[in-house]
C-alpha cells in the first residue's frame, strides 16, 4: 500500500485555494439523490450533518446519546483559537499555523494545518450569526483570551462553556435541517460496522439501543466524527460514552489507524480520590494564567500547605521554565508534575497530586476579580473535593484528555478506505503528537462546517448514487457479522463484569503507556493485553439480552474494542524510539529531561494497517516535510 | 456511611414497575452519586442480576444526559447541581432515599430511570435556531452585542436541555426549557428576522408534545441545575403574544 496524502501543489497560502477550484462539483439537481452518513454529531458530526443537508445531499445522523446536543464536545471549557488578530498583537494566519505546528512538535502535516489557520477565521464569523452568546467587550465587540501558552490573544469563549455554545450552535443547525426533512437522525443509536462493497465504503450497521434492533443503513459516503479513544485509559477526562468502536471496526475494514500512541494527558485535573473512580474531571487550564504551581522542596512533606514556608516549597514549573512559568504547554506541565510526585514530592492521598495556589493571585487581585475569572471552576472544584480552594490550595495532577490520533485520513479527510471520512479528533490529522490548548473546537468546526462539505462532494460526483442496495450479500454479510458477535459476548455468562476489565486495561495503559513510557512497560504491556482479552471473551458477565436497552452489553462490545486498540497503541509507542510531544520514551530525553526527538528515523506520520486477529499489523509510513516551519527543539525555558 | 435506596425499575415502557430496595453499606462521601450507582450495579451484575438502567455521559455537570428524581426533588437536594455532580457528603449516614425516573407524558419511560426526551429536541426543531447557512456569515464584529445582552443571551443559553424542569412542574411543562431558549435567540441581534414565528412554532410545538401550561408555580426555577431564570418564561409569553397578535400569513402554524 502506498499512501498518499493527496496535498496539492503550489504554496502553502494557495493550496486549499486551488484544490476548492480543481474539486469536481455535483450539480445542484443531482445533490438530492444521494445520501451522506454521518456517525457522531459532535462539534465536526453535527456541523457536517448540517451542512451537508444545508447543501441539498440527503443526510442520516447517528449518535448513541439520546439527543445529538450531548456529544461530548460539550464538555470543553476553555475557548476556541481563530487567527483574526482582533486584539492587533500581531496573530495572523501564518502565526497560528506556526505555533500549532510547533506545538505539535513537527509531527503535523503542514499544509493540513495551515487550512485549518485559514478557516478558524469563518468559524467565529458562522458561529456568532448562528447566535452563539461570546463573550463581547462593553463596545459590544467580541472579547479574547489568550490561552494554553499563546502569546497573542487568540481565544473566543463564551464563559467557562465554550465547547457547550459551540455545539448547541451546530446542533440548533442540525435540529433545523431535520425539521426540514433534509437530515434522518437516529439518536440511541449505534454503528457496529461498517459496509465495505469492493474496496468502498457503501455503509453502515447500526444497533437501535433502546430495542436492539440491528439494521443496515447505505449511503453514498459515511463520515466518522466519533471522537477520541482516551477511555482506554478508562479514567479519562472524556464522557463515560466516549468509545472508539466506530473507529476501530473501520480500521478492521483497511482503513490504517494513524499515531495512536499520540495522547495528550492534560495536567489540571482533579485528583483520583478512590478506587470507585469512574471518570476523572478537568479544571480548566485558564487556571494556570494566575494559579503557581508548586509541591513541597522535601519528599514525604505531609505537613498542610499553609504551614509550609516559602522557601520550602518549589514552584517548579517557575524554576525549570523561567520564561513560560506556569504557562508552559501541556505535555511539558504533566511531565513535570509526573516528575516531582515520582520522586515523591506529591501531595494529597497518594501522593498523586501537586499544588495550585491562588494565595498570590488572591493577595494581588482581591477575591473579587478571582471570583469573576474563575468563580464556577472553584465551585465546581469544591463540590467534587469539598475542599475551598479559596482558602487552601487545589491539587491537581494530570489525566488522559485527548488523543492527537485516529484514523489516517489525507488532505481531503478521506481515510484509506475510498468514500470512508474521518473528522474532528476521530481522524489524526492537524496536532502532531501534542495538541494545544483551545484547538480542538477549531479543529472539528474546521473540519465539519468548512472542509468536508467541499472534500466529499468532489468524491461524491464521481460515484453513482445508490449504487449498491440492501440485498447486496455484503450487507447481509455485515449484518451476521454483529448479530453472531452480540450473541457471542451474551453466551459468555462469565464471572467477572466489564467495568472490571475495563478498569484493568486502564490501567495497564497509564501505567506503562501514559505520561512517561519505556520499552520494558510497552513489552509488558503487549504480552499482558492480548491475555486480559482472552480472559474478557471467556469470562466476562453480561446480563440481559441483545433486545432490549441494556447498558451493560453496549460497554462490553466497546470494552472489546478498547482492548485491541489499546494493544496498537503501545505497539506505536514502542516503535518510535523517540520522545516527541505526548509521547514521552524515557529512554530519549536530554540530559536536563525534556523530551528528544529523532527527526532523522521518526519524521514521519505512522500509519497501521489491521492484518487480523493475531497477526502483527503493518506500518506504514507517511513522511512529513517542513518547507515552511523548521524544526528546532521546542524550548520554553 | 450506609445509604438504603428504593429504586423504581420497570423493564420496558410496557411493565408495570414499582420500587426495590438496596442497601449500600460502604458509601464513600467523596462519591458522586452516579458511582454509588455503580458500585450498586457491579454488585447487581456479580449477582446476575439486571443493573439500575440511568442515563448519563460526561459526569460534569454539561451534557444534560443525567437525571432523576432523588426523593422527590430533580437532580436530589443541592441546588445548581445536576445528579452527576452531586456527593454524597450531602447526605447522612442512615438515610433512606427514593429514586424515580421523570415522570411526564411528554417522557415516556424507556427503562428504570431512563426516559425518552426526544420532545425537547423536536421543539427545538420547530425554531430554536437562526436560519443561516454554512458560508453565508458575516465578520464576527460586524454584529455588535452589547455586553450586558450577550451575558443575559449566555444565562438563557447555558441550559443543558436535562429536563428536570419539566419533571419537578407539577403541570409538566416544558417553559423553562422552551423560553431559555426562545430567550437566548431573543436577546441577540440575530435573533431577530425570526423571532416571531420562532415564538409561535415553539410554544406550539411544546403544547403538542403534550407537556402542560406554566402556572407560574416557579418549582422549574428550584430544581434547573444551570439556574435558568423564571423571567424567561415571562419573556417567551410576551414574544408569543406579540407574535400572535401581529402574525402575518408567512407565519407558518404547527399545525398547517
Ligand atoms: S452526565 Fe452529563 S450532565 Fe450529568
Amino acid at each position: 500500500m502506498k499512501l498518499d496524502a493527496h496535498i496539492p501543489e503550489g504554496p502553502i497560502e494557495k493550496k486549499w485555494d486551488t484544490h476548492r477550484f480543481k474539486m469536481k462539483l455535483v450539480n445542484p439537481a443531482n445533490k438530492r439523490k444521494f445520501t451522506v452518513i454521518v456517525v457522531g454529531t459532535g462539534l465536526a458530526g453535527g456541523a457536517a450533518a448540517a451542512t451537508l443537508a444545508e447543501l441539498g445531499y440527503n443526510v442520516k445522523a447517528f449518535c448513541f446519546q439520546d439527543s445529538p446536543r450531548r456529544a461530548h464536545s460539550i464538555a470543553a471549557q476553555g475557548g476556541i483559537n481563530a487567527a483574526k488578530n482582533y486584539q492587533n498583537d500581531g496573530d495572523s494566519i501564518y502565526r497560528l499555523f506556526y505555533d500549532t505546528v510547533k506545538g505539535g512538535d513537527y509531527r503535523a502535516r503542514e499544509a493540513n494545518v495551515y487550512r485549518l489557520a485559514q478557516v478558524s477565521v469563518n468559524i467565529i464569523d458562522q458561529c456568532v450569526a448562528q447566535g452563539v452568546p461570546f463573550a463581547r467587550e462593553y463596545g459590544g465587540v467580541l472579547a479574547n483570551r489568550s490561552f494554553g501558552g499563546a502569546q497573542v490573544s487568540r481565544t473566543f469563549y463564551a464563559r467557562g462553556q465554550t465547547g457547550q455554545q459551540l455545539l448547541i450552535g451546530a446542533y440548533q443547525a442540525l435540529e433545523r435541517q431535520i425539521g426540514l426533512g433534509k437530515v434522518q437522525m437516529y439518536a440511541r443509536t449505534e454503528m457496529l460496522d461498517v459496509i465495505v462493497v469492493d474496496g468502498v465504503a457503501r455503509g453502515i450497521v447500526t444497533r437501535d439501543l433502546v430495542t436492539g434492533k440491528v439494521e443496515a443503513h447505505m449511503g453514498d459516503a459515511v463520515a466518522l466524527g466519533t471522537g477520541g479513544y482516551g477511555n482506554v485509559f478508562f479514567l479519562s477526562t472524556n464522557a463515560k460514552g466516549s468509545n472508539a468502536t466506530a473507529v476501530w471496526r473501520a480500521h478492521k475494514h483497511g482503513a490504517l489507524f494513524g499515531n495512536p500512541c499520540y495522547t495528550q494527558i492534560h495536567p489540571t485535573c482533579i485528583p483520583v480520590s478512590g478506587d470507585y473512580q469512574s471518570k476523572l474531571t478537568l479544571m480548566s487550564e485558564s487556571l494556570r494564567n494566575d494559579g503557581r504551581v508548586w509541591v513541597p522542596k522535601k519528599a514525604g512533606d505531609t505537613r498542610a500547605p499553609g504551614a509550609i514556608p516559602a522557601d520550602e516549597r518549589d514552584y517548579y514549573l517557575e524554576r525549570r521554565y523561567p520564561s513560560f512559568g506556569n504557562l508552559v504547554p501541556r505535555d511539558v506541565a504533566s511531565r513535570a508534575a509526573k516528575a516531582v510526585c515520582d520522586e515523591g514530592r506529591g501531595v494529597g492521598p497518594g501522593g498523586l497530586g501537586v499544588y495550585l495556589d491562588f494565595a498570590d493571585a488572591i493577595k494581588r487581585l482581591g477575591a473579587n476579580t478571582v471570583a469573576e475569572r474563575y468563580g464556577n471552576l472553584f465551585q465546581m472544584y469544591e463540590r467534587i473535593t469539598g475542599e475551598d480552594p479559596y482558602k487552601v490550595p487545589m491539587r491537581i495532577y494530570p489525566a488522559v484528555h485527548y488523543t492527537m490520533g485516529g484514523l489516517w485520513v489525507d488532505y481531503n479527510l478521506m481515510t484509506t478506505v475510498p468514500g470512508l471520512y474521518a473528522i474532528g479528533e476521530a481522524n489524526f490529522s492537524d496536532h502532531g503528537a501534542n495538541r494545544l490548548g483551545a484547538s480542538a473546537l477549531m479543529q472539528g468546526l474546521a473540519d465539519g462546517y468548512f472542509v468536508l462539505p467541499y472534500t466529499i462532494g468532489d468524491y461524491l460526483a464521481t460515484v453513482k448514487p445508490g449504487a449498491v442496495g440492501l440485498d447486496h450479500p455484503e450487507v447481509k454479510a455485515a449484518l451476521a457479522r454483529v448479530n453472531d458477535r452480540t450473541a457471542k459476548l451474551l453466551a459468555i455468562k462469565g464471572k467477572r463484569t466489564v467495568d472490571s476489565f475495563h478498569r484493568e486495561l486502564g490501567k495497564l495503559m497509564w501505567d506503562n503507556c501514559g505520561m512517561g513510557r519505556n520499552k520494558a512497560g510497552l513489552e509488558h504491556n503487549l504480552k499482558r493485553i492480548p491475555e486480559l482479552r482472552a480472559e474478557f471473551w471467556q469470562n466476562v458477565s453480561i446480563p440481559g439480552t441483545g433486545e432490549e436497552f441494556n447498558k451493560e452489553l453496549e460497554k462490553a462490545g466497546r470494552v472489546a474494542d478498547f482492548l485491541e486498540l489499546g494493544e496498537l497503541m503501545c505497539r506505536d509507542a514502542l516503535h518510535r524510539e523517540e520522545s516527541c510531544g505526548g509521547h514521552f520514551r524515557e529512554e530519549y530525553q536530554t540530559p536536563d529531561g525534556e523530551a528528544a526527538r529523532n527527526d532523522e528515523r521518526f519524521q514521519y506520520a505512522a500509519a497501521w494497517e489491521w492484518k487480523g486477529e493475531g497477526v502483527t499489523p503493518v506500518l506504514h509510513k507517511e513522511a512529513l516535510n517542513f518547507e515552511y516551519v523548521h524544526p528546532t527543539q521546542r524550548s520554553y525555558k | 456511611m450506609r445509604i438504603t435506596l428504593n429504586v423504581w425499575r420497570q423493564k420496558n415502557a410496557r411493565d408495570a414497575g414499582g420500587f426495590e430496595k438496596y442497601d449500600c453499606p460502604n458509601v464513600s462521601e467523596d462519591m458522586s452519586f452516579l458511582e454509588m450507582l455503580d458500585v450498586v450495579n457491579e454488585d447487581l451484575i456479580a449477582k446476575g442480576r439486571d443493573p439500575i438502567a440511568f442515563d448519563h455521559d460526561c459526569r460534569e455537570g454539561i451534557c444534560g444526559m443525567c437525571g432523576f428524581m432523588i426523593s422527590g426533588v430533580a437532580h436530589g437536594p443541592e441546588s445548581g447541581t445536576t445528579v452527576c455532580q452531586l456527593h454524597m457528603r450531602k447526605f447522612k449516614d442512615g438515610d433512606e432515599l427514593w429514586l424515580e425516573p421523570w415522570r411526564a407524558k411528554g417522557f415516556p419511560i424507556i427503562r428504570d430511570l431512563t426516559v425518552d426526551r426526544s420532545a425537547l429536541d423536536r421543539i427545538v426543531a420547530s425554531g430554536g435556531f437562526v436560519s443561516v447557512h454554512t458560508g453565508s456569515a458575516i465578520d464576527g464584529n460586524a454584529i455588535p452585542v452589547p455586553k450586558p445582552n450577550a451575558d443575559l443571551a449566555m444565562d438563557a443559553a447555558q441550559c443543558i436541555g436535562c429536563g428536570a424542569c419539566v419533571a419537578a412542574c407539577p403541570n409538566a411543562s416544558a417553559s423553562l426549557f422552551t423560553s431559555a431558549k426562545i430567550s437566548h435567540l431573543a436577546l441577540l441581534p440575530q435573533g431577530q428576522p425570526e423571532r416571531d414565528r420562532r415564538a409561535i412554532n415553539m410554544v406550539e410545538r411544546m403544547n403538542a408534545e403534550g407537556f402542560g401550561h406554566c402556572t407560574n408555580i416557579g418549582e422549574c426555577e428550584a430544581v434547573c441545575p444551570k439556574e435558568i431564570k423564571i423571567e424567561n418564561i415571562a419573556r417567551m409569553n410576551r414574544d408569543y403574544l406579540c407574535a400572535s397578535f401581529k402574525k402575518r400569513p408567512e407565519v407558518k402554524r404547527v399545525e398547517d
